[in-house]
Order: structure tokens, then sequence, then C-alpha cells
């Protein structure tokens, strides 16, 4: 998977899982998702099983923070700590 | 002293900045027992004005009713002020037992705990029940003390969308290998008065082995054929684990709350729920007069219908008058107005002409559904329905906002 797949990937994951059918927000892949209010931080926890379960990876809680989950941008810097890009 | 001016100021500038955003609250004052018709002194020092309540959690009216004031009474001369002491030392009366055993009776369950309020219950049931092995899994709009209930739990946490069966069940399937999978909801929702779809919930506890919990405290004592809440509404008395639900609403509106559902998870709440073993239970006089009120509502259905007529009466009035209200059965009814602005306004006029109604925003709902939300009442006569009407139809079409859809309100007054 190149990088503009493993983003839309990530993308079109976020928008079905935190965006209801009538809300109409742009979500990209800048769009603060967790700061903004997309999504709240118990269902930062989909998210992470998400991309564990996607990417066979451990994500440790020590780096699933807010900060690190608050974009499509910033959970590509994340997985690349496992190698995936 | 350490609450100098430095200190002072952080304190001030947050403050300030929670009135520059639009949402400091302010009391109303009310100057009088709480029913359909009230005193209001607002804002703090204004002339005291003669209103109608529109607002108001008192479902059945109950919150001044003679035979509840004069239960409690009683229940003063009779068991004392107060207990000193928490429930397990030396802080529980006959009438504590007394109401716990109404409690489950009415709600259809096999036992009952009291807690100080439900917003305690909800703080502490999660806490005493679960741990890391497990997994809540919440619908979204689930309200602000199941959140930090589930904030001070220990098993994980994920989240469904708004009454999303299909998503519900999706995350069922992922957490499948948990100790113990809890649904939990609540049974109406009080910012937009629908109901949660508990029969589909208890099919889907039932196929992936989960506990249902549901937060009842805007159902019980008039939602479902005889009051008992949401899941008498949906057929499925007895197979709800756990009930939270509240005294300070429809059931006597003073305070209080309660855990009912299976004994042994009402025994866990007994044994390890820390606002029941850190805090006084309720007071005799407040447990005098919730008895009462389960006294009544046990024997008749009579105010429970007569809220039922009423809704029904004002939902139909409302749209009729060419308002927007979110469609639903329940005695909340939020009125739609989109623009936050406008609910401040809309609200300000309804008082001038006697209406007492409140309107919320963003934070408190989502952004471009501003609304005033209005609730029904068994207190309330056709007189007060009939002034409250004529007084919303009024001040809508002062705003043009009569018969327009949506989109015409948000062009004309922005989300």
């Amino acid at each position: 998977m190149n990088m503009s797949e493993l983003k839309n990937a990530i993308l079109d994951y976020v928008k079905k899982e935190y965006l209801e059918e009538d809300d109409d927000r742009e979500v990209g892949f800048d769009t603060p998702l967790i700061s903004g209010g997309i999504v709240d931080s118990f269902s930062m926890v989909s998210l992470k099983r998400f991309l564990e379960t996607k990417y066979k990876i451990q994500i440790p809680d020590a780096k699933a923070t807010p900060e690190a989950f608050d974009s499509v941008n910033n959970i590509i810097a994340l997985l690349r700590d496992f190698n995936i890009q | 002293m350490a609450f100098n001016k430095g200190t002072r100021d952080i304190y001030k500038s947050e403050l300030e900045s929670i009135r520059s955003a639009g949402i400091f609250k302010e009391e109303r004052i009310i100057c009088a027992p709480q029913n359909a018709e009230i005193d209001v002194e607002f804002p703090a020092g204004a002339e005291r004005k003669h209103v109608i309540n529109m607002c108001a959690n008192n479902y059945l009216g109950l919150s001044s009713h003679p035979d509840v004031v004069e239960a409690a009474r009683k229940g003063l001369d009779a068991r004392g002020y107060g207990m000193s002491s928490v429930r397990f030392i030396c802080g529980t009366q006959d009438i504590h037992k007394e109401l716990e055993a109404k409690l489950t009776q009415f709600l259809g369950t096999e036992d009952t705990i009291l807690f100080p309020s439900c917003m305690d219950a909800n703080a502490g049931v999660f806490e005493a029940i679960l741990n890391e092995q497990d997994v809540m899994i919440s619908d979204r709009l689930v309200h602000a003390s199941i959140v930090d209930g589930m904030r001070l739990c220990k098993a994980q946490q994920d989240t469904f969308k708004h009454s999303d069966m299909g998503h519900l069940e999706e995350k069922l399937q992922l957490h499948a290998s948990a100790r113990v999978k809890l649904i939990i909801t609540d049974g109406s929702f009080s910012m937009d008065g629908d109901l949660a779809k508990l029969d589909q919930i208890v099919a889907l506890a039932e196929k992936y082995n989960a506990l249902v919990f549901v937060d009842d405290s805007h159902a019980s004592g008039f939602i479902g054929k005889t009051g008992r809440g949401t899941h008498e509404h949906c057929g499925v008395v007895g197979k709800i684990d756990i009930i939270t639900t509240t005294l300070g609403k429809a059931l006597g509106g003073a305070s209080g709350g309660c855990v009912s559902g299976r004994s042994e998870l009402v025994e866990m709440c007994r044994q390890k729920a820390r606002p029941y073993l850190f805090s006084n239970t309720i007071p005799p006089v407040v447990v005098s007069g919730a008895n009462a009120v389960l006294d009544i509502i046990a024997k008749t259905t009579e105010r429970r219908d007569k809220l039922e007529r009423n809704t029904a009466f004002w939902r139909k009035g409302l749209t009729e008058a060419g308002l927007i209200i979110k469609e639903g059965e329940t005695p909340i009814v939020p009125v739609m107005l989109f623009n936050a602005k406008l609910s401040q306004d809309f609200a300000r006029e309804l008082y001038q002409e006697g209406i007492y109604a409140v309107g919320f925003f963003f934070p408190v709902v989502p952004k471009g559904q501003a609304r005033i939300r209005t609730q029904l009442s068994a207190a309330h006569d056709p007189h007060h329905l009939d002034k409250a009407l004529a007084a919303f139809t009024k001040v809508g079409a002062k705003f043009g906002i009569l018969h327009k859809s949506k989109q015409e309100i948000i062009d004309r007054f922005g989300m």
C-alpha cells in the first residue's frame, strides 16, 4: 500500500466511524479529529483497534495519545514508528 | 494568603473566557414551590414575574403534591432530619429499605440500592462491577454523568453511533473476547427526547452475551403503559441488567437516585461503589416523600396518562403552528431554532409573554442545533398549554420562522 492509499484508508475509516449520515463537516488529512470534537476520548479506542487490526501492530498506551491521533497526518507519523508507510 | 491577586486573576480570566464564549450559566431564582406556575426573579434583583413553567423535569407534577409534602412532613417527625452516617455504619433506616423494595417492585428488577443522586449512581456503578478484562460500549449521546462514571472505571471503553444498531453490533463483534461486555444507553435521551431501541439492544445483548445498562432518569414514572420506564415501553421488563434512575425528576423531584437490577450487581455496589460507601444517603424526609410518590404511581396511572395527553396536545399544537420540533413521543419536546442567538432571543421574548423556557446551544447540543427544550408536566392544565402555545406562536411570528424550513431559518439567522 502506498502512502496515498494508506492515508485514504484511514480517512475513510474516520468518516465512516465518526460522522453521522447527516453530518456534512469536511474532514481532510489535517482536520483536527480529537481537539476538533469529531472523535471523543472514548471513541478513540475504535481508531486504535482499527489500526492495530489492519496493520497487525500493538500501539502501546503511552503512544496512543490524543495528540498522536489528532489528525490523519498525525496517525501516519505514528505508523511510521511501526515501519508502516 | 495563598489566594493572592495572581491566583484570583487566573480564575477571573477563566470566568471571563466562559462569559465571552456566551456559555456563562446564571441561576434563575424561583420564589415559589415547583409547579406549573411559578414566580421567577431574573436576573437576580429584577421584579418577580409570574410565569408558566415549561422547563422543569416535574413530569408527573408531584414535586409539590400535597400528599408528598405531607408524607415528607410526617417522615421528618418520625425519623428525624439527618443520619450523620453512611449507610453501612448507622445510616440505614427502615424507610430506606422500604423505598428500595418499592423501587425494585416498580422497576420490575431483582434488587435496588439508593444513592445520594443518580449522578452518584452513575459515578459508582461501573467501577463497582467491571475491571480491565471488561468493556463498556456506550451510545455516543449518553448523559454526562455516565461519561464521568465510565472515566472512573478501568474497563475498556468504546462507543456506538447514537441509536445505530448496526454499529453497536459491529462493536459487540469487535470486543467479543472481553470477559463482560456492557451496553450502556440512556432510556430517554434528555436533549432530543427520543427513546433507546431497548428491544433491539436486548436482542443484540442476548446474541452476543452482553449485559444492558439503562439510565432511565427521563422516563421512570411515565414512559410505558404503567410508567415503569423505557423497558416497559419496549417490552423488555426483566431483561435489563442494570437500571439507574433519579428521584429528582418525575418521582417527586427532590433528590436521590438508585441502581436497580440483577441482585449480584446491586450487591457489588453495596460492597464497592464509592459514592455509596463514602457519603450519606438520601435524608429521611426525602425518603418519606419518595415512598409516598411510589405509592401514588403504583395506585393509578392517572398522572402519566394526563402527561401523555398534554404531550400529544403540545406536539400537535406546535407543529400546526408551524414550528419545527424533534419528532418523538416523550414529554421532552425540543423546538428547533438552529441558531444560538435566536434560541436566546426567542426564550427572552417568551419570558416577556409569561412563559419560562430555556434555549440550549453548543456545547450543550451540537453546533447548528440550537433549540428551546420544552418539557410537559401532569401539573399543566389545558389553560397553561393554550397560553404557552399562543406565546410560542406569537414569538415565532415575530421572528418570521413559522412554516419555514430548517434551511430557510438557517439562511436567515445563520447556523
